[in-house]
């Protein structure tokens, strides 16, 4: 049964394609599913490498896809292809049906066509025509990389740039029909410094969302900068000793740890798995009074911010843990569905040949009151972490970081940098260790990897006191 | 469309467009896949995928490129447009050229290609697998990590010199990660992953059992002093920590600056004589085998370091070039073609008279660390600075008895760790990236929380 006339035989970007999507989740819902979810893309994207002062590299890439996902009670089919043809998707959906081994196709959930077009789009389609163009990309990065050699001690000299814009169409059978664009640039300096056996290195990446000109208004010089003294302060750094003491974190790339090692924990996808220490702590307490932490999808600009998440639900602002206290988890349809978390606009995906799983966003430890120099002040012997290098959390929460610049801290003063330093732990034990919390909260790009595939995001905190972890050196 | 119509439509594309020299790579793929949660089914995933990387060099010979998974003739014109217009931009300081060895015969091996078995199966061997793993110990109350896979898939190399290769595979996956909760204890998690050329070629058997055994023999754990320790690598960690290291082998990462080698090194010491490390792409214990790089250059079997000395780097065509050598069969297509090893094959050279054979994992009686497995390469390697500082499952084994470690670090330096290589054990293990005998190492800094 068609709500309309059928007008095009293949989904066709910047039209309206509401007829033949309807069809489609009729066609799925009438097979039998409860639930019916189209997700098509179509990506135009560019990356420029330049190393010392060359260009070495411009990588243009295109492509489009779909991803269809059927629910039948709480499990879900998923089928993705790069056939956006009537036939093409009929087939997937088949496939997706079939996989379900749904033979019983008497209605249950009923769907009556897709809701007024929700189009986030109408502004965004000038950006392609706004972002820099490889010329404009190209002469920044060799300028930013010619201010990368300030000493003959830089060895190595990298810059990179890359920029995404996808335009995405979500149906489903719940009504839901969104159109949208999404713009996100990143760009990322790298140097090796060497005298004689001593070696470092040092790295910055800065990136925003649905900004076309964000990437020219980038303060190459400061970055450069930043870049550099970085790599020179741990270049003849000694080995740190390992040992149980305090740590201060620095802000912004700092809450890496928080995300990695807490932020995990709070999607759905690890209550559906059993792998949450916190699944049963809903309003408990799991962290010190100081800590407050949010995820949210709206900050303008921010790497993780979306008009809409790749479900159709606009992001919300998400207090996961309020003075301490859990409050929230971050979820998706699944996740709903599975475990009864009201979705949070959370549900995202690398892209098409994904299905939508809960992910954080803008991820970040609310400010406090204390300064910088409170925090350091207030310890005699411990690790300033300055600057985060990745981390990993294994399956049972136990989280592994990096330092890439660290310094003693002796007597509330910085002292001596040290290099090596990996700061080992659980969440559970460490959370409720963040004793204080700076005034400087900022927050930094970042890609997050996960069931979903790689998505952006961003992580921060201010300057935050961990009364005791376990450092890992030499 | 098939490969060989994909690549008479590029190549009439690029006449239209008066583009004189290309190449392309792709692969074609078909793959589905099963997750379960306690008996149910979680997710059945298919997917139909395509991706295509066409170069173009342009009239004074710079290379652009442009990747897509658009391969109609509306697309393929528009990938070779882009690439067109990227060329531009192209390295001048580097030129690319086609492959010298992009024609040359290739090893064709029996490929072992299996049929689909299809969802429903991959389904029923996956939920019979779960149940098995959780009634094999009564600790064991779930297997959160868990999925069943095949995989089918065509890769294509040609150019417009008349170089076509193309070969065409199949591949399965089981992975069993369970979780093991006692009471008054943390939770601990082990797994296990199989690899096929199809389901059928699988032994869910044994991955059923690795996972069950490895998952309860950290139940019992304990935190270690922090403290320097003798350490015997299983092959499996040992290969981990030799493929993060890898660009000491890599022409591209020296070129780069990112390498602790230079042009120079070849015939350095780099470990105790009784060391040989080969990469052996072609190993018919390799499912994932390739007889060709993204160059179309063939692959082969190289020796990487000879009793103990750098024997030979990884090339591209352009490396090879700047090097005064052949390429060696390492190439990923790309702007900036990427170099990296295929399967590292370890095993003790002739001259090992020096080893500590007394030192073997299964009967040694004294103090020492075995890791198992090493966590987080990502983040605790520094590959250009040689050092690293990673996370590792495995226990500390004292006076005959063996505790599983609980939350440690192992940290060094890898041409410290290459040196003092005190034995090297006799039986290579096949791992899902290679093959290796247990190494023993001495001295490596442990940080624990005891």
């Amino acid at each position: 049964m068609l709500s309309s006339q059928i007008k095009s035989n293949e989904i066709i970007f910047g039209s309206c394609n509401k007829d033949l999507l309807e069809e489609i989740i009729f066609y799925g819902m009438g097979l039998g599913a409860d639930f019916v979810e189209i997700f098509i893309e179509n990506t135009d994207n560019s990356s420029v490498l330049a190393e010392e002062d060359f260009i070495t590299s411009v990588s243009p890439s295109f492509g489009r896809g779909a991803g269809i996902r059927i629910f039948k009670d709480k499990k879900d089919g998923f089928v993705s292809t790069n056939d956006l043809t009537k036939n093409g998707l009929m087939k997937s959906v088949s496939q997706a049906i079939e996989m379900l081994d749904i033979t019983d196709n008497k209605k249950r959930e009923v769907f009556n066509g897709l809701d007024q077009h929700r189009d986030y789009s109408l502004s965004k389609k000038k950006w392609i025509n706004e972002v820099p163009s490889i010329h404009e990309i190209s002469e920044k990065l060799l300028v930013s990389t010619k201010s990368l050699k300030k000493n003959n001690k830089i060895i190595t000299r990298k810059g990179s740039y890359s920029r995404n814009l996808q335009e995405v169409i979500i149906a489903s059978s719940d009504g839901t029909y969104v159109t949208d664009i999404r713009l996100h640039q990143t760009v990322g300096l790298n140097v090796i410094a060497s005298d004689a056996q001593y070696r470092s290195s040092g790295s910055r990446r800065f990136g925003s969302s649905g900004m076309p000109h964000e990437f020219r208004l980038w303060d190459h010089e400061k970055a450069a900068n930043d870049v550099f003294e970085s790599s020179m302060n741990m270049l003849y750094a000694d080995y740190v000793d390992a040992g149980q003491m305090p740590v201060v974190l620095a802000n912004k790339f700092g809450g890496v740890i928080f995300h990695e090692a807490c932020g995990h924990l709070l999607e759905t996808t690890q209550i559906e798995r059993g792998t949450t220490p916190f699944e049963n702590k809903l309003n408990e307490k799991i962290a010190h009074e100081s800590v407050t932490a949010i995820d949210e999808g709206i900050s303008e600009g921010s790497f993780g911010s979306l008009s809409v998440d790749d479900e159709g639900m606009e992001p919300e602002k998400s207090v996961l843990i309020k003075d301490g206290i859990l409050k929230k988890f971050i979820s998706d349809r699944a996740g709903e569905l599975r475990t009864g978390h009201k979705r949070t606009g959370s549900g995202r995906r690398q892209n098409y040949s994904f299905a939508a799983a809960s992910r954080m966003r803008n991820t970040f430890i609310a400010k406090g009151e204390h300064s910088k120099e409170d925090l350091i002040n207030s310890i005699s012997d411990g690790l300033y972490c300055k600057s985060m290098g990745g981390g990993s959390v294994g399956a049972t929460g136990q989280f592994n970081f990096a330092v890439e610049e660290g310094y003693l801290i002796k007597n509330g003063k910085l002292t001596n940098p040290v290099k090596g330093a990996t700061l080992i732990g659980e969440a559970k034990e460490v959370m409720p260790k963040i004793s204080m919390c700076g005034n400087d909260l900022e927050l930094a790009p970042g890609f997050c990897g996960s069931i979903s595939g790689s998505v952006n995001v961003t992580v921060g905190q201010p300057h935050i006191k961990v009364d005791s972890i376990t450092v890992g050196g030499r | 469309m098939n490969s060989k119509e994909i690549t008479t439509q590029i190549s009439e594309a690029a006449d239209s467009l008066n583009l004189k020299k290309w190449d392309y790579g792709a692969s074609f793929s078909n793959d589905y896949s099963v997750q379960v949660d306690k008996g149910e089914a979680k997710q059945l995933k298919a997917s139909q995928k395509q991706i295509l990387t066409i170069r173009v060099w342009n009239e004074s010979n710079l290379v652009g490129i442009t990747t897509t998974s658009d391969i109609s003739e509306s697309g393929i014109k528009k990938a070779l447009n882009q690439a067109n217009i990227a060329s531009d931009f192209g390295n001048k300081n580097e030129r690319t050229e086609f492959s010298p060895l992009a024609k040359d015969p290739i090893e064709v091996k029996d490929s072992k290609k299996r049929n689909p078995v299809g969802i429903k199966k991959l389904l029923t061997l996956l939920r019979e697998a779960e149940v098995k793993l959780l009634e094999s110990h009564e600790s064991i109350k779930s297997v959160p990590y868990n999925g069943l896979s095949e995989s089918f898939y065509e890769r294509v190399y040609a150019n417009s010199d008349g170089a076509f290769r193309s070969y065409t595979k199949s591949q399965a996956a089981l992975y069993l990660y369970a979780r093991a909760e006692e009471k008054n204890k943390k939770p601990r998690s082990s797994g296990s992953i199989k690899l096929g050329y199809g389901v059928e070629d699988i032994d869910i058997e044994s991955c059923i059992k690795d996972a069950s055994n490895k998952t309860i023999s950290h139940l019992n754990y304990s935190s270690i002093k922090t403290h320097k320790y003798l350490i015997c690598f299983s092959p499996e960690s040992f290969l981990t920590i030799i493929n993060a290291f890898s660009s000491m082998f890599n022409a591209r990462s020296i070129l780069d600056g990112v390498s602790l080698s230079n042009k120079n090194s070849i015939g350095e010491k780099l470990s105790t004589e009784a060391l040989n490390i080969y990469d052996d792409g072609l190993h018919e214990k390799n499912i994932s085998s390739s007889p060709f790089d993204g160059e179309g250059t063939p692959t082969k079997r190289l020796c990487l370091i000879n009793k103990g000395r750098l024997e030979n780097f990884i090339h591209s065509e352009s490396t090879a070039r700047i090097f005064k050598t052949m390429p060696t069969g390492h190439a990923g297509l790309g702007s900036k073609v990427s170099v990296s090893p295929d399967w590292i094959v370890v095993e003790k050279s002739e001259e090992n008279s020096d080893l500590k054979t007394s030192l073997d994992h299964s009967t040694y009686e004294g103090e020492f660390v075995y890791i198992e497995e090493l966590n987080a390469i990502h983040a605790g390697v520094r590959a250009s600075q040689g050092s690293f500082s990673l996370p590792f499952d495995g226990w500390l084994y004292k006076n005959g008895k063996k505790i599983s470690i609980e939350s440690a670090t192992v940290a060094g330096d890898i041409k410290y760790l290459l040196k003092n290589i005190v034995n090297i054990e006799s039986n290579q293990e096949v791992t899902t990236s290679g093959i290796s005998p247990h190494i023993w190492v001495d001295e490596l800094s442990i940080t624990g929380d005891a």
